[in-house]
């Protein structure tokens, strides 16, 4: 199994090399990732789904730290994973139709193939550390494909809004992590479960919930924080697909059905979720009566449909987790079939304002096949899937535990606008006269059109026969639950309640269709309250931010070394001085002292007299070379005190750095007195407070207790463990050989800094 | 600097200083030296065939750009660091050592293979700082 979530980062690296010949004619060949994908999880079905069991597979990855990949097999992680590579197949088939010719197909295959990959870890992961790393690959990955137009600068700026917005999430989710992971003992979703630990009991269980509603709300979409879904849409339509139906935003919803064992029940769980799932479905069904942009309207309908699901997970009863689950399925395959038709329509005629297409049945009969399927389903009309999953719905709100009658009547409003949606994607391009002329229209080829047809006849298969929904769907809701549980799914129930509400519903929908005509001057008028939005005030927050920012690096940005260094040696004598002098541990014992001998004392000397030729001499050659008689000598006060080591390193590097001084002597201006005596006088005081400061730290460091723990296991072990008698290289290179990894690695950088530094030859342009 | 006293010391001790920093690069683990202070040493050796010779006669004589070398230094480090991954499955920067002491050397192991990416990453680093400010002075 973990080859089949790794497969997708595997197909992305063989890419490198073989992009070339995978985006030319042969690119459909990509699809084969996602198929065989599909097959291996549909081959999982007998035992998941038939005999209800889990599968599971371990790797260890870091033992130490309790992070492993084990990846558990559930029925919800099943219904994630078919939907996440079936409709992943249809999309990179999709795709290779409708970018054929474009540059850079191999990379976009990539970062499909990988977000597919991360997707997958996601839903299949057990451990919450590793479930934050996919979650968190999972935006990053969106972000390439959100801005893969990236010469548009709309696409970077939507690029960017979702990455800022879904990571805000990942640092979230990482806090609640955490919160989870100490106060549970372990990172395993399956060891909390059957711990028992009674999260809703803990004292920071609001936090732990504020934690992982921000980051499911963010992902997911949620009011306020919604906006970025909109903005995605600058991405190619595949991409859309993908994001909107199977992957992405469903995967803020995956978290929450996955943790409502851990961390439901409780009011504040459920109120929040259907507070905020209220408003998001509300707000985002009423938001697509003002667009004209196809996905425009798709989008919103999106959101819509995501408040719907964390409305029904925060109603929490069986019957509503049930009609979550089956949503989910349902939402999945219509918007599927309406984003690939929308997307169909733009690459057929070029545009996809909505008030400028009309009557393409002509030419493209197949597409508005699709359409209409999509629209059916969406709309809920039997004998679709669509309907069934109304129908769960409406059947969760009448029995929710309070207020059912309220829940009933917003779930029938937000179905309502979102039927309209769906027409006006999936059904009015079609139909209606014509104002199109033959020439205009390009046909579509057999790609395009037959993913959309294939996953819209799924939602009339699936709604027809109610029990391949039933058998998909029951091990879910058992492993949200806890205890089987065998829901009762069908078509035709007789003439009740439930069935009146539908007909309500598809009745005062079908009128709002015909009576309201989607336009632009309603879109703009919507815009005129724009600056109550959260996506303004998230941008002005942004801005400000940014001049903020600007402001404070101004102030300590001076450009010049001399200023830095003044700041840095001021901020540490300031921070260093208030707590020796806050908590005074100097003391000296003079009889414990060594005498000095007449070799330290000379050096001590030559060392005072090359300080002050330094700093009084006038001549930069002669204050370069008594700064290295200096360094010499502090070499020879290693030696003296027993780390031959660090005296021969600190030669080696004195010499370098006079040599140093030397090379760049020539480049700088004559040595003038470059500052006055009022400077002079005030880096004097700087530098002998911070010797001073020094001496103390020195003195307070004798005082405390010495523990020489450490000294005799590396004495004791250099040998034994590493066959190295040198202490010091056997910690460089062996005990402690991760740190002198990174050193030499910051050594390269700078080396290439350097290099870059000085080689850079601007062009005039580019000279500010 | 054209002197023939400093271009015929520095014939001779360049090599002599090269196989001195590759004693210390050796003897490191039993003794005071180590890959670090090695490839200083090497580098030193090169800057002084540059004062006595110029930049250029001592770019030709190290044919490759000794940026190259901070790559190769960090690759050898990063494979000693993951060979016991690969070899024996421990974690990694796991040392392993060969059974038996070489003659002259002593026990081998991916530490001193890490060592010697510490070497020719310093010796890297530093030529080439000082070969781009010379240049460019």
């Amino acid at each position: 199994m973990l080859i089949a979530v790794l497969l997708g980062f595997i197909h992305a690296c063989v890419l490198i090399p073989t992009g070339r010949f995978l985006k030319g004619k042969i690119a459909v060949l990509n699809a084969a990732i996602p198929i065989g994908l599909f097959i291996y999880f549909c081959s999982f079905i007998p035992e998941v789904v038939t005999s209800g069991n889990v599968v599971r597979a371990n790797f260890q990855w870091i033992p130490s730290f309790g992070v492993n990949l084990n990846f558990t097999l559930d029925g919800l992680s099943l219904i994630f994973a078919l939907l996440i590579t079936g409709i992943g197949a249809l999309v990179f088939l999709y795709t290779s139709a409708y970018l054929k010719g474009n540059a850079h197909l191999d990379r976009f295959y990539g970062y499909l193939s990988m977000f597919m990959a991360s997707m997958l870890g996601l839903v299949l992961a057990d451990n919450l550390i590793s479930i934050l790393v996919f979650w968190e690959l999972t935006s990053i990955m969106s972000f390439f494909l959100i801005g893969f137009k990236n010469y548009d600068e709309g696409s970077r700026r939507a690029a960017l809004t979702s990455m800022g917005i879904t990571g805000l999430g990942g640092v979230l989710f990482l806090a609640c992590t955490i919160l989870i992971g100490s106060i549970g003992g372990s990172y395993s979703i399956q060891e909390l479960l059957s711990s028992q630990i009674l999260f809703s009991e803990h004292p920071y269980y609001a936090l732990i919930l504020f934690f992982i509603f921000g980051a499911a709300f963010t992902k997911s979409a949620q009011f306020p924080f919604h906006f970025w879904l909109p903005g995605a849409m600058k991405a190619p339509t595949p991409v859309s697909t993908y994001l909107h139906s199977a992957t992405m935003v469903k995967a803020g919803i995956y978290l929450l059905l996955r943790m409502s064992p851990l961390l439901g029940g409780d009011p504040l769980w459920n109120n929040t979720l259907m507070i905020v799932g209220g408003v998001t479905m509300l707000f985002g069904a009423f938001h697509t009566l003002f667009r004209t942009d196809l996905k425009g309207i798709l989008a919103y309908s999106t959101i819509s449909a995501l408040g719907i699901l964390v409305f029904l997970i925060g109603i929490g009863t069986e019957a509503a987790i049930l009609a979550a689950i089956f949503f989910i399925l349902v939402h999945a395959i219509y918007k599927a079939t309406l984003f690939l038709v929308a997307g169909g329509i733009d690459l057929a005629i070029g545009t996809r304002d909505v008030t400028q297409i009309s009557g393409l049945r002509k030419w493209l009969i197949p597409l508005s096949i699709a359409g209409f399927l999509g629209a059916l389903a969406n709309a809920g009309i039997p004998p679709t899937i669509g309907f069934l999953g109304k129908d769960l719905i409406y059947e969760s709100t009448l029995h929710a535990p309070n207020a059912g009658s309220i829940l009933t009547a917003l779930s029938i409003v937000t179905n309502i606008l979102l039927l309209y949606a769906g027409f006006v994607v999936g059904i009015k391009p079609f139909f209606r006269k014509t104002s199109h002329e033959e020439t205009e229209i390009r046909k579509s080829p057999f790609l395009i059109w037959a993913p959309a047809v294939l996953i819209g006849a799924a939602g009339i298969i699936f709604g027809i026969f109610p029990s391949l929904g039933q058998s998909l769907v029951t091990p879910a809701v058992s492993a949200i639950l806890e205890h089987s549980y065998t829901p009762n799914i069908q078509l035709w129930h007789g003439f009740t309640f439930i069935l009146l509400l539908s007909a309500i519903t598809i009745g005062t929908g079908f009128s709002l269709y015909f009576i309201f005509r989607p336009s632009r001057k309603k879109e703009e008028t919507i815009a005129k309250i724009d600056f109550i939005a959260p996506k303004f005030l998230t941008d002005l927050f942004v801005v400000s931010f940014g001049r903020l920012s600007k402001i404070w690096t101004r102030l300590f940005n001076s450009g010049f070394v001399r200023y830095y260094i003044l700041i840095v040696l001021i901020f540490i004598i300031g921070i260093l001085g208030f707590k020796l002098f806050e908590k005074p541990v100097i003391y000296m014992d003079l009889s414990t002292l060594k005498d000095v001998s007449t070799f330290e004392m000379g050096t001590i000397l030559i060392m005072i007299l090359s300080i002050i030729i330094t700093v009084f001499t006038s001549s930069r050659l002669t204050a370069i070379a008594s700064l290295g008689v200096l360094g010499y000598a502090f070499c020879i006060i290693f030696v003296f005190y027993g780390a031959p080591d660090l005296a021969m390193t600190q030669f080696a590097i004195d010499t370098l750095t006079v040599i140093l001084f030397v090379l760049v002597l020539y480049r700088l201006p004559k040595y003038l007195m470059l500052s006055d005596t009022r400077s002079r006088i005030r880096d004097g005081i700087l530098s002998i407070a911070f010797g001073v400061l020094i001496t103390f730290i020195c003195l307070a460091v004798l005082a405390e207790p010495f523990s020489r723990e450490v000294t005799s296991y590396y004495a004791n072990y250099a040998y034994t463990l590493a066959h190295g008698k040198n202490v010091v290289n056997v910690i460089l290179v062996d005990f402690r050989g991760m740190d002198t990894m990174v050193e030499i690695t910051v050594l390269a950088i700078s080396a290439i800094g350097v290099y870059s530094l000085l080689k850079l030859q601007m062009k005039k342009s580019e000279v500010d | 600097m054209n002197s023939l006293i400093l271009r015929t010391g520095a014939k001779y001790i360049l090599p002599l200083l090269l196989i001195f920093s590759v004693f210390l690069l050796l003897r490191g683990h039993y003794l005071p030296g180590g890959g670090f202070v090695g490839g200083l040493v090497a580098a030193v050796g090169f800057v002084l065939y540059m004062f006595a010779f110029g930049l250029d006669e001592t770019r030709a004589l190290l044919h490759i750009h000794p940026g190259y070398l901070m790559p190769i230094g960090l690759s050898l480090a990063l494979l000693s660091g993951f060979s016991p991954v690969i070899l024996t499955g421990e974690p990694f920067m796991t040392s392993i050592w060969f059974e038996n002491p070489v003659p002259v050397i002593g026990t081998i192991g991916s530490p001193l293979f890490f060592d010697m990416g510490v070497y020719l990453v310093v010796f890297g680093v530093s030529l080439t700082i000082l070969f781009t400010i010379s240049e460019e002075a």
